[in-house]
């Protein structure tokens, strides 16, 4: 117990005397909080649209002004000529070309159901999907104006209104922040944790202190809990200068039990720095140990559900995210800032991410031979 | 007992044969050198007995334990100084020392009276990082860390490389010191002069040991004749030399060159000789032989 103790105080010492990891665990993260909680966002907040008016009539005007209307729509153009409008797309300064055919009002009330096309520009799948989905939207509402224009007294224009009204519970006024925040948190944490235990036990192997420490009575476990239990306290300080930072900044909701999410922050941790020690006994130098870390990093990230949802992904990629303990750790950290969830509502993620922890850890300590 | 013990270890890299059938045994209190040229296979013998590696072949104990079946009793009784400084740069000497120490379940204190005289010579830089230290600093502080557990056997992987030639004094009269307290030590270095500082050395080269003796020993059992020359033309000379008959083997150490003939000579007999055949300016004397002539002589020649 006695040399455990003191090689902890020893890895403190030299965490300490490391100049880097001071400001990457204050610094870095409040600076990331602030710059990707505000930048890293979904929302579709202006979609630029031409318009091509080939009908000129006071319906297509009508609809003109609607689209025009709209404080996330900005008109580029206008023009009577659809390959004019093409150039806008090509161009990239215009995401939308609608095009009103002509006799677009004669049509309509002849009864002939005239098509407006949309030409969307979908290298943005995000921009597409939404942007057309604003302007489907403001075409249907003009749509059921303009029946009850031409038409008054016909009974549909009653029968259809049956309106939709959402509540957005747990984030009322859907604030994205509110939303990113706790998983750019977890996320943080995760990647600093994961880079720091990668590089340290290879580091050893390095400079060659490592070969000192083998011919030592030292045991394995000593030598794996000796770094484990350093970092899993500067991971702590770190999410918990996070959340304070997001607290402060943003106003995050703070609904669930604080402490529930720290023993979940801590066994988070624990698994990830599993995986962070299980790299560095498989690399040889720092560099390696850095490439493999991203490797893993970048898979966790992109599949965790911070920025795209894990609902939306193929079937064998959401029973992938089992595997990912930032997937976990985005999620406990959601549900139990935003929502107040209790631990049964979080049960399986405490579940996988013991299984996780077991898994890392368990490999890493098999993994590391005190031999050359 | 003896402290050391190998029984024909092999070991192979791949297709590279790093040792080959090494046999020796260090007794107590010994002070046993490996001498030989950097890739001979030294580090290599050094892993595998302070168990950091493991053998193809071949048997070993250290300390009485076996060093296959009984590492961890070994690696409570050992001392090892990597050829590389392994001991944490950004650790003060104090910390270090403490910290190996610790690992090993003792105290500065309990040991100090071992480390002492070393000890003294930097403790006036304690609270100064290793990294920061001079090469002949590191290797005292490294010698201390490898001694603060009181260690049956030491292991010294070319502690002098790198070293200046006072510190390089200094080191092996610690060690002449350490020997008289019944600690074993087996030490490495390229540089022969060092060699005649060991009570035995084995000539090691390409992973085999070319022989096993101590320097008085060898260095009087050598019986060839060996002539130191000197001329004012020492390249031509070396090529004149090179081809002729009574020639065995010419090279240069220094500012002369070591002759060895096929037959006994007399010196005035070499200073004639080479009078006659141009080289007007030469001194030829009968020298003793150095552990480096030994060396070269029975090692294998390097085309």
């Amino acid at each position: 117990m006695n040399i455990l103790a003191y090689i902890i105080q020893k890895e403190f010492i030299q965490i300490i005397r490391n100049k880097a990891i001071l400001p990457m665990m204050t610094v870095l993260p409040i600076v990331q909080l602030i710059v990707l909680s505000n930048a890293a966002s979904n929302e579709v907040k202006n979609v630029n649209v031409v318009v091509v008016d080939m009908d000129q009539s006071e319906s297509s005007r009508t609809l003109n002004h609607k689209i025009i209307a709209n404080d996330r729509i900005t008109l580029v153009a206008t023009s009577f000529n659809t390959n004019e409008a093409y150039f806008y797309l090509q161009e990239n300064t215009s995401d939308i070309v609608i095009e009103i055919p002509p006799n677009f009002e004669n049509d309509y009330i002849n009864g002939k159901q005239p098509k407006i096309q949309l030409l969307v520009n979908a290298t943005n799948g995000q921009q597409a999907i939404v942007g057309s989905g604003y302007l489907k939207a403001i075409v249907a509402s003009f749509n059921a104006k303009l029946i009850q224009k031409v038409i008054p007294d016909i009974s549909i224009s009653k029968q259809s209104n049956t309106t939709i009204s959402s509540r957005y519970w747990y984030n009322p006024e859907l604030k994205y922040t509110h939303f990113m925040a706790p998983g750019i948190l977890a996320q943080l944490t995760a990647l600093l944790t994961i880079i720091l235990s990668a590089m340290n036990v290879v580091r050893e192997r390095e400079v060659g202190t490592i070969e000192q420490i083998n011919v030592t009575p030292l045991k394995k476990w000593q030598f794996i809990l000796g770094k484990l239990i350093p970092f899993l306290c500067i991971g702590l300080v770190l999410f918990t200068v996070g959340i304070i930072a997001s607290k402060l900044i943003f106003n995050i909701p703070i609904l669930g039990n604080l402490l529930l999410l720290f023993g979940y922050t801590t066994l988070n941790i624990i698994a990830v720095l599993g995986l962070g020690l299980l790299i560095s006994n498989f690399a040889d130098t720092q560099q390696q140990a850095i490439f493999i870390a991203f490797f893993f990093i970048i898979i966790f990230v992109l599949m965790s559900g911070l920025f795209t949802p894990i609902d939306s992904m193929p079937k064998w990629a959401q029973q992938l995210t089992i595997g990912n303990p930032l997937a976990h750790f985005i999620s406990v950290s959601r549900k139990v800032l935003m929502k107040g969830s209790g631990f049964w509502n979080i049960r399986f993620e405490f579940l996988y991410t013991f299984i996780l922890a077991f898994i890392f850890n368990g490999l890493a300590v098999w993994s590391y031979k005190k031999q050359v | 007992m003896d402290a050391i013990t190998v029984e024909h270890i092999t070991k192979k890299y791949g297709d590279v044969l790093a040792l080959n059938d090494v046999s020796f045994t260090v007794g107590k209190g010994e002070l046993f050198g490996l001498i030989g040229p950097d890739g001979a296979g030294k580090s290599t013998l050094f892993r595998i007995l302070t168990t950091l590696l493991l053998a193809d072949k071949g048997k070993g104990t250290v300390a009485g334990h076996p060093i296959v079946n009984e590492y961890k009793e070994i690696r409570k009784k050992v001392g090892y100084m990597p050829g590389r400084f392994s001991l944490y740069q950004d650790l003060s000497i104090e910390e270090n020392l403490s910290f190996f120490a610790t690992i090993f379940g003792t105290t500065v204190e309990d040991n100090y009276d071992l480390i002492k005289d070393i000890y003294v010579q930097i403790e006036p830089f304690k609270k100064r990082l290793a990294g920061k230290l001079s090469g002949g600093m590191k290797q005292k502080l490294a010698l201390c860390c490898a001694l603060i557990h009181k260690p049956e056997v030491l292991f010294l992987d070319e502690p002098t490389t790198g070293v200046d030639a006072v510190s390089r004094v200094e080191f092996w009269d610690m060690l002449k010191k350490l020997k008289t307290k019944g600690i074993a030590i087996l030490v490495s270095t390229p540089y022969m002069d060092e060699a005649t500082l060991c009570d035995r050395i084995a000539l090691i080269q390409n992973g085999e040991i070319l022989k096993i003796d101590s320097p008085q020993q060898m260095i009087s059992n050598f019986e060839k004749p060996l002539f130191s020359i000197n001329s004012t033309e020492t390249y031509r000379l070396l090529n004149y030399l090179r081809v002729q008959n009574f020639t065995e083997s010419v090279l240069p150490f220094g500012e002369n060159l070591h002759l060895i003939t096929n037959e006994p000579y007399e010196a005035s007999q070499i200073e004639y000789h080479l009078k006659i055949a141009g080289f007007s300016d030469n001194t030829a004397k009968t020298i003793q032989p150095t552990v480096e002539d030994i060396f070269l002589d029975i090692s294998q020649p390097v085309n």
